[in-house]
């Protein structure tokens, strides 16, 4: 069983490389200017954590933390 | 105009515009990233080269010590000239009005309803060749896919994309030895937009010229004629070699790796793993910043008066940070490249261009699965600051 996820993309540090909305669409938006922000409180839905992690390893700028819950 | 003297030693006398680096550059940057993270010439009036993904990351995310007001390593370096081209040649606080106005119209989304124009034209350009068995797909595909991306945003004539091209070469790979060159480039194509911006102060239109013209600063001003001016040199000249390049490099790859076109016609989901793959092993665009103040970089002092060629491929080559780096895995998983820059310079047309090269790439797959360099032709490539084929036969059918 794994736990759950949660998702948080640093602001001060996203350039809107737009990779994590490209590999985990359901877990991230973009705002106007493309920059990202986690969807919703950034709780990753079951089955969902192995995009979060992807999400995370190809972040240009580390912005993105995923945490364990 | 200087002849540069060919380079015999890498390490203290590097040249990017020497022809082993235009043929070839990633054995030198190998053998210059065992060296040290960071080298130095005497060209180029004094010039630094980061060689891993470290020393580049730190200098790009660094806007104190290396500034922007040069984006290009030449022979001369003449007075900065305001509103050059503006984001990429500004520096914080100025930087991030500038970028804010350009973002809008660069987001995923606005390049889905841009997609199926792009499309048509990849389908037009190879109906124009795939009846002759063959072509130079740099000099008939890959180069004109951008040219007529770019005029239809813009809102000029797709028609006129021989005259941009040629602009372009002089500024960015002429202008590197000639001066002359370069500043005529740069007035002709002032010219050419001073007519479309007049025609637009009588008739808005649409585009992406009117949509500058439009935006106001924070203070609800308009922003001066030189400003949209630069912005519109800026889109027109780094959104078209790259692209070009990009989409070129990648053909050449899958023109010598069947297996892989095979894998992504047989599994199209894989596409945009791949094209981030692509970028990585292909990256076509080096930028550049000057140091403006003493600092150290990775361990090594860089000082004031010296440029930096802020090698984003040579980064993407660095086996610290790519398992395997000198190898193209189309389903690599984890990829933090840095082909379209890191830090506030993030280049404003990334999204663009992934999707000029997935359209690119599928339509070519699903007209021509099987294709071939052609051996009685030559792969040329394009020097200095943006690499990729410049001619690239191709024969088409298994071989």
């Amino acid at each position: 069983m794994s736990r759950k996820l949660r998702v948080h993309v640093d602001p001060e540090k996203c350039q809107g490389h737009a990779r994590c909305k490209s590999l985990a669409g359901e877990l991230f938006e973009l705002d106007e200017f493309g920059n990202a922000h986690e969807a919703g409180d950034g709780s990753v839905p079951e089955g969902l954590e192995d995009k979060a992690w992807l999400a995370k390893a190809n972040c240009p700028e580390f912005a993105i933390d995923v945490m364990e819950e | 105009m200087s002849n540069h003297a060919p380079v015999t030693d890498w390490v203290h006398d590097f040249d990017h515009t020497d022809p082993r680096w235009t043929e070839n550059p990633f054995p030198i940057w190998d053998e210059l990233r065992v060296v040290s993270p960071v080298v130095h010439t005497d060209r180029f009036l004094g010039c630094y080269l980061p060689t891993t993904y470290e020393a580049v990351r730190e200098i790009a995310h660094d806007t104190e010590h290396f500034s922007s007001r040069r984006v290009l390593v030449r022979d001369e370096r003449p007075e900065v000239t305001r509103n050059a081209a503006p984001p990429i040649t500004s520096d914080p606080p100025d930087h991030k009005p500038a970028k804010q106005l350009l973002l809008p119209p660069f987001t995923p989304d606005a390049m889905k309803k841009l997609e199926p124009r792009v499309r048509a034209i990849c389908n037009e350009l190879i109906d124009g060749f795939i009846a002759d068995g063959k072509c130079d797909a740099a000099a008939r595909y890959t180069k004109h896919v951008p040219v007529r991306t770019i005029a239809h945003m813009l809102g000029i004539p797709e028609k006129d994309g021989d005259l941009f091209i040629q602009w372009i070469h002089q500024i960015l790979e002429l202008g590197i030895k000639d001066e002359s060159m370069l500043m005529q480039a740069v007035q002709e194509m002032s010219a050419y937009f001073a007519g479309h911006i007049e025609a637009r102060k009588q008739r808005p239109t649409d585009d992406l010229i009117s949509t500058l013209m439009r935006a106001r600063d924070k203070i609800g001003q308009p922003l001066d004629d030189s400003h949209v001016m630069g912005s519109l040199r800026l889109i027109l000249i780094a959104g078209i070699d790259t692209t070009w390049s990009a989409i070129g490099a990648s053909l050449w790859h899958l023109a010598q790796h069947p297996a892989d076109c095979v894998r992504l016609i047989a599994e199209p989901t894989l596409m945009p793993t791949a094209i981030e793959e692509l970028l990585r092993a292909y990256s076509p665009v080096t930028m550049a910043r000057e140091v403006v103040k003493e600092t150290v970089v990775s361990g090594c002092p860089v000082k004031p008066g010296n440029m930096v060629l802020l090698s984003f491929p040579a980064a993407n080559r660095d086996p610290a940070m790519f398992p395997d780096a000198d190898k193209v895995v189309i389903d690599r998983r984890e990829n933090r490249h840095a082909a379209f820059g890191l830090g506030i310079h993030r280049c404003v047309g990334s999204n663009l261009a992934r999707m000029e090269m997935t359209v690119a790439i599928e339509e070519w797959l699903k007209r021509i699965p099987d294709f071939r360099l052609d051996p009685a032709g030559r792969v040329t490539w394009s020097e200095g600051t943006v690499r990729g084929p410049r001619q690239l036969p191709m024969l088409f059918g298994k071989a």
